[in-house]
């Protein structure tokens, strides 16, 4: 018998390893004769280059080799986008893997020294002579549609990579016939993602054979292979990639970079294997960031409290070049999801991808959905302060009611299921939002800064039907598959072509096999990261991965089971529809003493001494589930905090969080993710944000400047949940990856402005440093 | 994160970390190494050769030293902050130790590394001012003590000569009576202090009959406040006084004030008064 572990909070089968030091990373991988390279990056933010001289680098001590563009030029495709949305005009200009003649953000790759140790390459770097000729910098996305802004690429006019709409109801007659009417501008800053692993490749080529192998620290490897392909020219089925520990990516590992593609070039070239990793300096320059949003945005509502509109112009940076799935963030992942939880009939949004002297910007953590949640909650509260209603009852008012199977909303994506108003009321008693309120006005009678801050969200997660990942232009599908696979001792290998990173499934996979099937969860071992030994799978982000691959599993385990209680029925000589099961035991319907245990049929098929006629060997099945809509998981965070009127610091002392993922493998993990997302969704709005100067040079280039979330800034986080499946998978599952950090953001942000109402301070730019709040608290003063 | 090429030495003495020094052109001393090796981890300096004193033990630990202590220069923050001496006859070095950087900093960063870096958002040299301590150093002519406010010469530079080597801190015991706060405005990514106020300040009769306050973080060295000191000699103790005292900070500053991306020299200078006050409050309070 087994002890039943779905829905329970058992510790991470993972952590062993991690947290002992035993876990191997891609930088942990040495083969025989391995040589290390480091590139040379970009010092200026926009420049021609004008020449580049390797001879003096060559010559240092250890070196191999040095190539430059010239070298990969023709023998190294471009840097694929491949998420090509449609109807938006979408130009993709050339993207060298190493720079030809241009450079485009400071760190873009200038050429690469191959030696024989990392020192020796590192030193070579500075004998590489290389002549600029600097070029107009430009930096806020919204500055470089203007007309006589620097142009990055010559065949992109005003900077526009695409410009992507979205539109439901009548927009403008709504805003025409409103009451009222608020407007804000609203900057999300461009985040760097900071998982603790830097970025690391190691290439081995065969030539003999045409085999490539590359360890590299993706989300995706399979499709690092199928990238691989398109930019190396290896075939795919002579393709190997290798995940191995990847220690964390927040979606800064879903892209193919140039720098996976120069060590392969230079492994083919060389014919040694050749190791690359990135420093954290490096990887402050070179991996791609996160958000970067100018957002002017508008809601229009009734005088008694009805939203009726929703209108937006972003501008979203996309630094100097497409990354890889880049066009989908900002539009698909962001535009599609403007109705957040309420029922608004009319919405319309333009959004501009603009290229600017940064790094490449891409999918992190939340992913478009951060950004449109906070321009969603911050909205709401402006509209309600404008109507003089309190932000909750404004919310219940416009919360789409509860619904159990598909709610259209104007954007034209159906919500699963959802209960928006539970979680509300929950988070609110949680944390007795009248007494918060009490509290604050009895705070604001001393002339304390105290404020109360909530967003009540939904995102787009479970991605996805891949008949919409067609027609939303992704270069890919997004169902995933597992094979099951029953050993004749009954332990188990579920393969999946999904790629954990630090999320737990190598235990949630366990569990949902366990309760399947009845096998105990320690005797499950997921396997995953390796293109060779796993089925084809589209990689892990967008909360998909549980979601996705955890229903092929459970497919898979049905399938198990449907062939186990045929068997069991050969070999009890009953008929199949007379076999119960029950935890792990097949049995004749009234005879449960008389039963195959799952162990004992895994036996029995492994070794096929009686079978039924027609039936094959073995206990194995595989499943591919493509799911038939995404999920839309959802809860409210609330937020208090106290500005100190002297200094602007902000003092983050409540948190409350009340998420809504659908059915719950592992609560104790759900909880966890909570924890981090909110404290990754709490950086940008008080600490983080990378800065350029005006000549796009970062002045947040180290951890020394680039304020991460601290525990000791942080208070406990009060988390609950609600659950409300969705009605369309097979586990009942949403997803919980990216949650936290889409409600904390607005959560947070919207506690601050209200701290300052008082003074009449209504925006501040984020992150909301004690600087800038201290600004707008003087300017408020002197009637500014 | 890549440091150049350099060769390493370990000095068993300091009479041979002196000899190493000058027989090495352009060493530099490893203590701690928390100021040094970051900036040769990003190429920002390369020395040839480092010096690494922290083997040798007639640098370590704290010690009375008349009514004052004397602290070697291998000290670590946390065995500053955590030392009865310290805390005894100078609360205020011991409040400040306690709060630079983050526990894996204070133990492994020294004050000997700390204070002739001399990084201007750095805490002990501001501490190190207020108090009047002495620093020792020892070189190829012999030992010297330098007075702190003449030790901090510049960004980054200090009254050191080459070769020379810091040993010890001594500092002064403080007043009997006399209240001391150190508190700061902290970065929250590095926990430099953006502004760092400390306060020494002598009560008698509900007047102030002394006041020692210096500012760090504002300018390239800690900045006496003598505005203050000044209007705080036999002013009342109360708050409008303090707030009123602390305000004259703004005069103390020489119009270097540094300011940087996350901190404007505006906003520092702005800073530097509500700190004082801070400081000023709680050195009161402690006053007995």
């Amino acid at each position: 018998m087994t002890t039943r572990v779905f829905s329970s909070g058992i510790r991470r089968r993972e952590d062993p390893r991690l947290i002992t030091g035993r876990a191997a990373y891609t930088d942990d991988i040495k083969l025989p004769g391995m040589v290390h390279a480091a590139i040379l990056r970009s010092p200026h933010a926009h420049a021609n280059i004008t020449s580049v001289d390797t001879s003096a680098a060559a010559a240092q001590p250890g070196v191999v080799a040095v190539y430059t563009g010239a070298d990969t030029d023709g023998v190294l495709a471009g840097m694929p986008c491949a998420w090509l949305i449609p109807g938006s005009d979408l130009k993709t200009p050339d993207h060298p893997a190493i720079a030809k003649d241009r450079v485009r953000y400071v760190g873009d790759a200038v050429a690469v020294v191959v030696a024989e140790t990392r020192y020796q390459a590192e030193d070579a770097l500075e004998h590489i002579a290389v002549d600029y000729e600097p070029l107009g910098v430009v930096i806020n996305p919204k500055d470089a549609t203007q007309d006589g802004a620097p142009q990055l690429h010559d065949d992109v006019p005003n900077n526009i990579a695409f410009t992507w709409a979205v539109a439901g109801g009548d927009t403008d007659a709504a805003f025409a016939a409103a009451d009222v009417t608020v407007s804000d501008t609203i900057t999300l800053p461009r985040l760097i993602a900071n998982p603790m692993e830097p970025r690391s490749a190691v290439a081995s080529y065969l030539s003999a054979m045409n085999e490539l192998t590359l360890w590299s620290t993706t989300q995706n490897p399979h499709i690092a292979r199928f990238l691989s392909s398109v930019v190396t020219g290896v075939p795919e089925h002579k393709i190997r990639v290798i995940a191995p520990e990847v220690g964390g990516g927040f979606g800064s590992k879903i892209p193919y970079y140039p720098d996976e593609a120069i060590t392969v070039f230079c492994a083919m070239k060389l014919g040694v294997p050749v190791k690359w990793t990135e420093t954290r300096s490096e990887n402050y320059l070179a991996t791609t960031q996160g958000r970067d949003h100018v957002e002017e945005v508008e809601m229009a509502a009734t005088s008694d409290g009805k939203i009726t509109g929703l209108r937006t112009t972003v501008y979203a940076g996309m630094g100097g070049y497409l990354s890889t799935a880049a066009p989908g963030v900002p539009t698909i992942l962001h535009g599609l999801m403007y109705s957040g939880a309420y029922d608004i009939a009319n919405i319309s949004g333009t959004i501009y991808g603009v290229f600017n002297n940064g790094t490449p910007v891409d999918a992190y953590r939340g992913a478009g959905r951060p950004e449109a949640t906070t321009l969603i909650e911050r909205l709401v509260d402006l509209t309600a302060a404008a109507l003089g209603m309190d932000p909750a009852e404004f919310r219940r008012k416009n919360l789409i009611p509860k619904f159990e199977n598909g709610h259209d909303v104007a954007t034209g994506i159906i919500y699963d299921s959802g209960d928006y108003e539970l979680t509300l009321n929950a988070c609110l008693e949680n944390a007795d939002y009248a007494g918060l309120r009490a509290a604050q006005a009895a705070a604001r009678a001393e002339g304390r800064l105290v404020g109360i801050g909530m967003a009540t969200w939904v995102e787009i997660c479970g991605l996805g039907p891949s008949q919409v990942a067609g027609a939303v232009g992704f270069q890919g599908g997004l169902w995933e598959s597992a094979i099951v696979r029953f050993h004749p001792t009954g332990k188990v290998n579920v393969m999946v072509g999904s790629s954990p990173h630090g999320q737990g499934e190598e235990t949630t996979f366990a569990q949902i096999i366990s309760e399947e099937l009845g096998v105990p969860v320690e005797d499950v071992e997921v396997i995953h990261g390796d293109t060779d030994n796993t089925p084809m799978g589209w990689g892990t982000y967008g909360s998909r991965t549980t979601v996705v691959s955890g229903a092929a599993i459970a497919l898979a385990s049905r399938k198990i089971k449907d062939k186990s209680k045929e068997l069991a029925a050969h070999l009890l000589e009953a008929a199949p529809e007379d076999i119960e099961y029950e935890d792990g035991r097949f049995f004749v319907r009234g005879s449960p003493d008389q039963a195959k245990t799952i162990q004992d049929i895994a036996l029995m098929a492994n070794v096929a001494w009686s079978m039924p006629e027609g039936m094959e060997p073995g206990l194995e099945a595989s499943a591919f589930y493509d799911p038939p809509n995404f999920t839309y998981p959802f809860g409210t965070h609330l937020a208090v905090v106290e500005v100190d009127p002297d200094t602007g610091h902000i003092d983050l002392q409540q948190y409350y969080a009340v998420d809504d993922c659908g059915v719950q493998i592992n609560p104790m993990i759900v909880e966890g993710q909570v924890h981090g997302g909110v404290v990754q969704g709490v950086g940008p709005a008080l600490w983080e944000g990378v800065v350029y100067d005006d000549n796009g040079q970062p002045l947040t280039g180290t951890m020394q400047d680039y304020a991460l979330p601290r525990a000791d800034l942080l208070p406990d986080i009060n988390v609950s949940s609600t659950t409300t499946p969705s009605p369309h998978h097979p586990l009942g599952l949403k997803g919980v990856g990216e949650a936290g950090t889409i409600a904390a953001t607005p959560t947070v942000y919207n506690a601050v402005m209200d701290a300052l109402r008082p003074l009449g301070v209504n925006r501040v730019d984020m992150p909301l440093t004690p600087e800038k709040v201290w600004r707008a608290m003087n300017d408020a003063r002197n009637g500014g | 994160m890549f440091p150049s090429e350099f060769t390493y030495h370990r000095a068993a003495s300091v009479a041979e970390a002196v000899e190493l020094l000058s027989n090495n052109d352009g060493a530099k001393v490893l203590a701690g190494g928390h100021s040094l090796l970051p900036v040769m981890k990003l190429r920002l300096a390369s020395p040839p050769a480092l010096v690494d004193i922290g083997h040798i033990a007639e640098l370590k630990g704290v010690s009375a030293d008349g009514d004052g202590v004397s602290i070697g220069a291998l000290t670590t923050h946390a065995e500053i902050a955590g030392s009865e001496l310290v805390q005894q006859r100078a609360p205020v070095l011991a409040e400040a130790a306690s709060r630079v950087g983050d526990p894996a900093v204070r133990n492994r960063g020294t004050i000997g590394g700390n204070v002739s870096h001399g990084d201007p958002q750095s805490d002990l040299p501001t501490v190190l001012t207020a108090l009047g301590a002495t620093i020792n150093a020892t070189g190829p002519g012999g030992s010297r003590s330098i007075a702190a406010a003449d030790f901090f010469t510049g960004l980054l530079e200090n009254a050191l000569e080459d070769n020379e080597i810091l040993t010890s801190v001594s500092v002064p015991g403080v007043a009997a009576g006399a209240g001391t706060a150190y508190v700061k405005f902290s970065h929250p990514a590095s926990r430099y202090s953006v502004v760092g106020a400390a306060a020494i300040v002598s009560v008698s009769g509900g007047t102030c009959s002394s006041a020692s306050v210096v500012v760090g973080g504002v300018e390239s060295t800690p900045t006496r406040a003598s505005s203050v000191e000044a209007a705080l000699a036999g002013s009342g103790v109360d708050g409008d006084a303090l707030a009123a005292a602390a305000g004259a900070v703004s005069g103390d500053f020489q119009g270097d004030a540094m300011g940087d991306v996350y901190a404007s020299s505006e906003y520092r200078q702005a800073m530097a008064a509500v700190y004082v006050r801070r400081a000023l409050e709680a050195a009161v309070s402690r006053a007995g």
